[in-house]
């Protein structure tokens, strides 16, 4: 039985994240339209030849330098002009610093910063104002288990993320009446080519997995979403170790 | 830091890898010596590089272009068979030439110059390879075809990843009526019974293949069961069937599970099974027809932590009792393996330098790791491919010495000269030493 749903355009910004191209495969699949921004105009290319052979409908692809703020107004114009009824925004995009380098240099803190969570404030505010008047929009983000809890090995990251996190908790009340979502999305470590040790390999999820974890969660307007699952009981256990005994911990 | 493996979890080391996302990546950046990797789906050490790095292909699946009038596909060289598959088959294509497992890369396959059910029909994949860019670790990059350095061409069809690094490559479909086959199962006793079938089916029938029992001597020495396929007319089930694996072998099973009577009780459980579809035309899906193993997830891990061995080799069809002898070998040491294959190789002749299938008669199977007696009869096998001039399969190998690599393939010195300076496998490490 073929199902009889309507496609939707959605827009991606990271679109070279290898977890993006494959959520961009799925929405492909089901015939959707998609306005792809990403850095590279090569790479952008060729997932749009890709994708448009799995079965787009259509692809506009854009080139922005997320980190260049000023420019975000003149990037959500260029959006509108390729459609007006875009149906989700997903937000891909993202670093991962150099911890120790970071405590060294304000300089790569601040770039750290900007990349993973002033870049994407900044786009969510003009996004915010635009879908606030519309209905049944989604907006889904990518943060990450290490916005959960600060430690040592990388919080400069985790700062990014975490406050990430907090902002959106704040914009999807703001949305709900809307009728607009916002899915935070937890992604544990993804990606493992097989791997021998089996033990080892159980945290480790493969970037399909997570981009079919994602696209549900999309679908359905989640709210905060780990992928995979078990990732939200691991979360659970080490929010919840005293910080009079974590700030003891090697993490 | 994930691991990489061959198949067959023989030998064990730890690989270093680099996986680029894209396929302008600098080859140039890395140091050292080089590999590709596909997914691992070699058996033995010629996906490896234990003491350099390997070049994981596998984010590089991208597909480019797709002529659905000619049937011409264009995809990076990390796409897997089973994503082309499931891409191509609702469009009426289908893989020209596919292995047992839809788990290789189309570069693996490239390099590996694989052959399938078909081989007497279709030949080797290289035959339906229009043409492939090759990076080489001088920053070049090579458009090779029939036409176009032929050379290079030639060399990197079977050329076991040595020559370069295969970034895309541009394969001939083949039309196909529907997803399914239809089947025909026959009995057969004895070798000589095998060839008759063999003969007979490989003029009227695109696939043939035949299981053969390597436990069972005595009257039931070498019977087996001989299949041949063809793509259905009839689409009898519009609705289209995936066959994901659904049991799945989580870690390795104790070697104690693996025994001469284990063995010899599959054998004779799965021949008793599969005689009772003797003379019917049966309707299978694709998937089930090419790809039975794929439907048990880690099926290698069955031979426990210790892996196991593959050995492949071909005969000329003239040497109907060299077969028989090695048969025999096998049959003796008890060693004897669940799959054993047996097929008969046509005479299409592979654009490949070093491609393994050439006309005869090519037996495949797998022995649990035991160790020395197990390398002793594997040593006993080579001298009879060695005598009746066959071959032995490297994409399956771990073990081969190098005068019997030679003997294997003695245009290796011409290949040699196309072989990018930067890469290299263990394998190939091990058959070509130089001594002095």
């Amino acid at each position: 039985m073929k199902k009889n749903l309507k496609t939707e355009t959605i827009v991606i910004f990271g679109a070279t994240s290898e977890v993006a191209q494959r959520v961009a495969r799925i929405h492909a699949k089901a015939g959707d339209s998609m306005i792809l921004i990403a850095r590279n105009q090569t790479h952008l290319d060729s997932i749009k030849a890709d994708l448009l052979l799995r079965g787009a409908s259509n692809i506009d692809s854009l080139y922005s330098d997320f980190d260049n703020m000023k420019e975000h107004q003149n990037l959500l114009k260029q959006i509108e002009q390729k459609s007006e009824d875009i149906a989700k925004y997903y937000f891909f995009y993202g670093m991962l610093p150099d911890q120790k380098a970071c405590e060294n240099s304000w300089e790569m803190t601040y770039d750290a910063l900007t990349t993973n969570f002033l870049s994407v404030v900044s786009l969510l505010t003009h996004i915010a104002n635009k879908v606030e008047k519309e209905t049944d929009r989604g907006i889904i983000v990518i943060s990450s288990v290490a916005g959960d809890r600060g430690r040592q090995s990388n919080y400069i990251y985790g700062t990014g993320k975490g406050a990430l996190t907090l902002f959106l908790q704040g914009l999807r009340n703001r949305l709900h009446p809307s009728n607009c979502t916002v899915t935070t999305i937890k992604p544990g470590f993804i990606d493992t080519p097989m791997t021998k040790d089996f033990d080892k390999g159980i945290l480790w999820a493969s970037a399909d997995k997570v981009a079919d974890d994602i696209y549900k969660a999309a679908a359905k307007g989640k709210n905060e979403v780990y992928t995979p699952r078990f990732w939200a009981v691991i979360m659970l256990v080490i929010k919840s170790i005293p910080e009079a005994i974590f700030k003891r911990l090697n993490l | 830091m994930t691991s990489y493996t061959s198949w067959a979890y023989v030998p064990t080391s730890t690989q270093k890898a680099i996986k680029p996302a894209w396929m302008d990546f600098d080859l140039g950046a890395t140091t050292g010596s080089l590999l590709p990797y596909g997914n691992g789906r070699s058996y033995g050490d010629s996906c490896l590089n234990s003491s350099g790095l390997v070049i994981d292909s596998k984010s590089l699946n991208r597909f480019i272009s797709f002529d659905t009038e000619q049937g011409i596909l264009r995809c990076e060289a990390g796409t897997m068979f089973a994503d082309i598959l499931q891409f191509i088959v609702p469009t009426g294509w289908f893989l020209p030439v596919t292995p047992g497992t839809k788990y290789v890369t189309l570069g693996g396959a490239i390099a590996n110059d694989v052959h399938g059910k078909n081989h007497h029909h279709d030949g080797t994949i290289g035959r339906h390879i229009r043409c492939f860019e090759l990076l080489r670790s001088d920053g070049k990059s090579l458009i090779c075809s029939p036409k176009e350095n032929t050379d290079f061409f030639a060399a990197t069809i079977g050329g076991l990843g040595l020559t370069g690094f295969i970034s895309w490559a541009e394969i001939q479909l083949i039309k196909i009526p529907s997803p399914f086959m239809s089947v025909e199962t026959t009995v057969f006793h004895g070798l000589e019974e095998f060839q008759t079938l063999s003969e007979q089916a490989n003029t009227n029938h695109r696939y043939s293949v035949a299981w053969l029992d390597c436990a069972s001597s005595g009257k039931d020495f070498a019977r087996g069961l001989f299949m041949v396929g063809d793509h259905a007319n009839s689409d009898k089930e519009e609705k289209e069937r995936v066959l994901e694996p659904k049991i799945s072998v989580p870690f390795n099973l104790p070697k104690q599970m693996i025994n001469k009577y284990s063995v010899k009780a599959f054998n004779t459980l799965y021949f008793n099974k599969n005689r009772l579809n003797e003379g019917k035309i049966i309707y299978q899906h694709y998937d089930s027809f090419f790809y039975p193993l794929d439907g048990i997830g880690n099926w290698n891990r069955i031979y426990g932590s210790q892996g196991f061995y593959q050995y492949q080799f071909v005969v000329p069809s003239s040497q109907l009792s060299v077969m028989e002898q090695a048969l025999n070998k096998i049959v003796a040491s008890g060693l004897g393996s669940f799959l054993a294959v047996l097929k008969e190789f046509g005479d299409l002749p592979s654009p490949g330098m070093l491609s393994f299938p050439s006309p005869g008669l090519c037996l495949a199977l797998d022995f649990a790791n035991r160790g020395e007696t197990t390398l002793a009869l594997l040593q006993q096998l080579d001298q009879l491919v060695i005598n009746a001039g066959g071959k032995v399969y490297p994409a399956k190998d771990v073990r081969m010495p190098q005068a019997a690599f030679q003997s294997y393939y003695p245009n290796y010195e011409e290949f040699e000269a196309y072989i990018d300076p930067r890469f290299i496998s263990d394998f190939w490490r091990r058959v070509s030493e130089k001594k002095s």
